[in-house]
């Protein structure tokens, strides 16, 4: 033990291998977050591209080179550029460019808003679910389970049709149905850092559940909240279009993706290019989306 | 080895009892966790009836194999695990209890360091804010507590301008070990846990820590409760050692009386267990075999007689106690052998 007992004489560490290096500035999580992602160009590109879907919906009227509602018997799927209308017409001889560009206020609202409501109420119900105990994790868990028992879309369509048609059931059924799977991933992520010790060394240090949740639990759990929530705005929109095309969701004339995608099908022989524009549409933006969010968790993950 | 004990008269503003009082006293601790698929009713007995006393300003070492109860009776003694009975006495106040002091009040003078050094820092939190937490919750300012922090950073050695914003992953186990203890002490413990605090550490980091801790305890006047397996490494560091089997305390000690005179069977093994460097003093047959017994359903009387090679009938019969023991010289071990009127024919001679 003599020979252990000198080591009390080296000196203490004094990381001298980093004596002289800069000093960084000291930033929270989310200013680090924001600095990682303003060097990351890819991710700032595709935002730009989402950015410009969301004005095109916004100043849908300013942008649109005719009334999209305005039909015309004699100019039915016509092609690319016939009489000024860039991308021709679809099945009612309405202009297709136009309905595109007011179409994409309805789905952005269908894709979007169904999922932010899911990931409030699911998410905040994952984490009261993970971090509360057995009785609490039990009811809420199983009661999700219960909803995982139907197939999503035969969910939504019987909410749907129990409560009737229109944009705003539509959303409400299509966040029942974001909800449970929303909630088990935040409970799972939960659940995972629930026990580690670090959540433990801030209860040793007085802080109080709300604290803990606030400071230790969400960062840690908002990561795949985030990139589960992405994945389902292409999805929704999916959905929402499905609700429409059975007379669920948005209803005719009103000019949607969904809906488009679905009445222009049946002239898929007559006008392959018009009828594709619609899926086109819910392609960007659903890949827009994703690899927005992927960049955003990329920057949220301080290791990147 | 026992500079601590003769260590200046204790001060510190939030002293109760003076210097004989105990920092902690510990009194048939008991937590027993119910199991799934053993049976109806099955526990496991993780801490059973453990009784010490705390001194201050002293080190009490904890050591015994894995599972014999040293991380539980860590977390008991800061309620981040409810006992099921016993009592906590903190500076003369039960712990908990009407008129002593609450829970909350505890953990700003008893703080604890765990072992994993990884997980016990949240890893999407620069280290300052992390250690920057404790005071934060406790009522600081934002900017004070940043401030505490970096005070603390320098006093484990760590630049605060050059560490403070980094991220866990960017530190080595041994920084990371620090970021801990510099968390721990950020709160102004008077006592302090040590559980396996540097037992995931290279040698090397380890002296460091280790230093480190009893230069810390020296100027911030703590009291260490230092839980290990390494039995080196808690001779090194306590006054005082407890040697722990299967949820109870089987022998209590002075460090030097206990690792040169053991007195317990259990601690005789567990210190001729020890590798020795000397080629010619190597052993070919361990002098523990097995695993210990389940805690489920530990051996009746004394629970080590499955193991030990001087178990009678009278070992199976009654469980032996550890005895008296009045202050902090006082050596005493849980064995029928300790004990001149048990009936054992060793009896006395231990």
């Amino acid at each position: 033990m003599s020979k252990t007992a000198t080591l009390t004489d080296t000196p203490l560490p004094t990381d001298s291998e980093f004596e002289g290096a800069p000093a960084t500035p000291v930033r929270g999580y989310w200013q680090s977050v924001l600095v990682r992602l303003s060097r990351d160009w890819v991710t700032l590109a595709f935002g730009v591209v989402v950015l410009f879907i969301i004005c095109c919906a916004i100043f849908a009227p300013l942008i649109a080179p005719f009334d999209p509602y305005s039909q015309s018997i004699i100019g039915r799927l016509k092609p690319f550029g016939w009489r000024n209308h860039p991308w021709g017409t679809d099945e009612l001889g309405r202009d297709l460019m136009s309905r595109l560009i007011y179409g994409g206020r309805i789905s952005l609202v269908m894709g979007l808003a169904p999922v932010l409501v899911a990931t409030i109420v699911g998410g905040t119900l994952g984490v009261v679910g993970g971090f509360a105990g057995k009785i609490a994790n039990t009811a809420i868990m199983r009661t999700m389970d219960v909803f995982y028992a139907f197939p999503s879309i035969l969910l939504a369509v019987a909410i749907s049709g129990a409560m009737g048609g229109g944009i705003t059931n539509g959303i409400i059924s299509l966040s029942l149905v974001f909800i449970p799977a929303m909630c088990r991933v935040a409970e799972t992520a939960t659940a995972q850092i629930k026990n580690l010790d670090y959540i433990e060394a801030a209860r040793a240090s007085g802080a109080g559940t709300l604290a803990i949740v606030r400071h230790h639990v969400l960062g840690n759990v908002l990561g795949p909240v985030f990139i589960y929530a992405s994945s389902l705005v292409s999805v929704s929109i999916l959905l929402a279009s499905g609700l429409s095309f059975l007379g669920l969701g948005v209803q005719p004339p009103e000019p949607d993706w969904g809906l488009m995608l679905s009445t222009l099908r049946q002239s898929i022989y007559v006008d392959p290019l018009g009828c594709a524009m619609p899926g086109i549409a819910i392609f960007i933006t659903s890949i827009c989306f994703n690899l927005v969010s992927d960049g955003v968790r990329a920057a949220m993950d301080v290791r990147e | 080895m026992s500079t601590t004990l003769a260590a200046q008269p204790y001060v510190d503003a939030r002293d109760r009892g003076g210097a004989a009082q105990p920092m902690l006293i510990v009194r048939a601790l008991q937590r027993h966790f119910r199991v799934k698929g053993a049976g109806k009713g099955a526990v496991v007995r993780a801490v059973d009836g453990v009784s010490f006393t705390l001194f201050k300003g002293e080190t009490l070492g904890i050591v015994g194999e894995s599972g014999c109860g040293k991380s539980t009776l860590a977390r008991l003694l800061l309620h981040l695990i409810v006992p099921d009975s016993g009592e906590l006495v903190f500076d003369g106040e039960a712990v908990a209890a009407p008129r002593g002091i609450t829970v909350a009040a505890l953990r700003r003078q008893v703080q604890m360091v765990f072992q994993d050094s990884y997980a016990s820092l949240n890893p999407r939190m620069p280290i300052q804010d992390s250690v920057a937490f404790g005071p934060m919750m406790n009522g600081q300012s934002r900017p004070q507590a940043r401030r505490a922090a970096q005070d603390i950073l320098v006093k484990v050695g760590l630049r605060p301008d050059l560490f403070g914003p980094r991220y866990p992953h960017e530190l080595s186990g041994g920084q990371k070990q620090r970021v801990n203890i510099a968390r721990a002490l950020a709160m102004g413990p008077r006592m302090v846990i040590l559980d396996e605090a540097v037992s995931a550490l290279d040698k090397s980091v380890e002296a460091q820590v280790l230093n480190l801790l009893r230069a810390l305890k020296r100027t911030l006047n703590l009291t260490y409760l230092f839980i290990s397996h390494d039995l080196n490494v808690v001779r090194y560091i306590s006054d005082r050692v407890l040697v722990m089997y299967l949820g109870q305390v089987v022998e209590l000690g002075p460090a030097a009386g206990l690792f040169t005179t053991p007195r317990h069977p259990y601690t005789r093994a567990l210190l001729a267990s020890r590798l020795s460097m000397d080629a010619t003093r190597r052993i070919d047959t361990p002098p523990l075999i097995g695993d210990p017994p389940s805690p489920i359903n530990p051996p009746s009387g004394c629970r080590f007689r499955t193991r030990c090679a001087h178990a009678e009938a009278v070992c199976a019969d009654h469980m032996p106690t550890l005895g008296a023991w009045e202050d902090r010289t006082s050596h005493v071990a849980a064995c029928h052998m300790a004990d001149a009127t048990s009936g054992h024919s060793l009896a006395g001679t231990a």
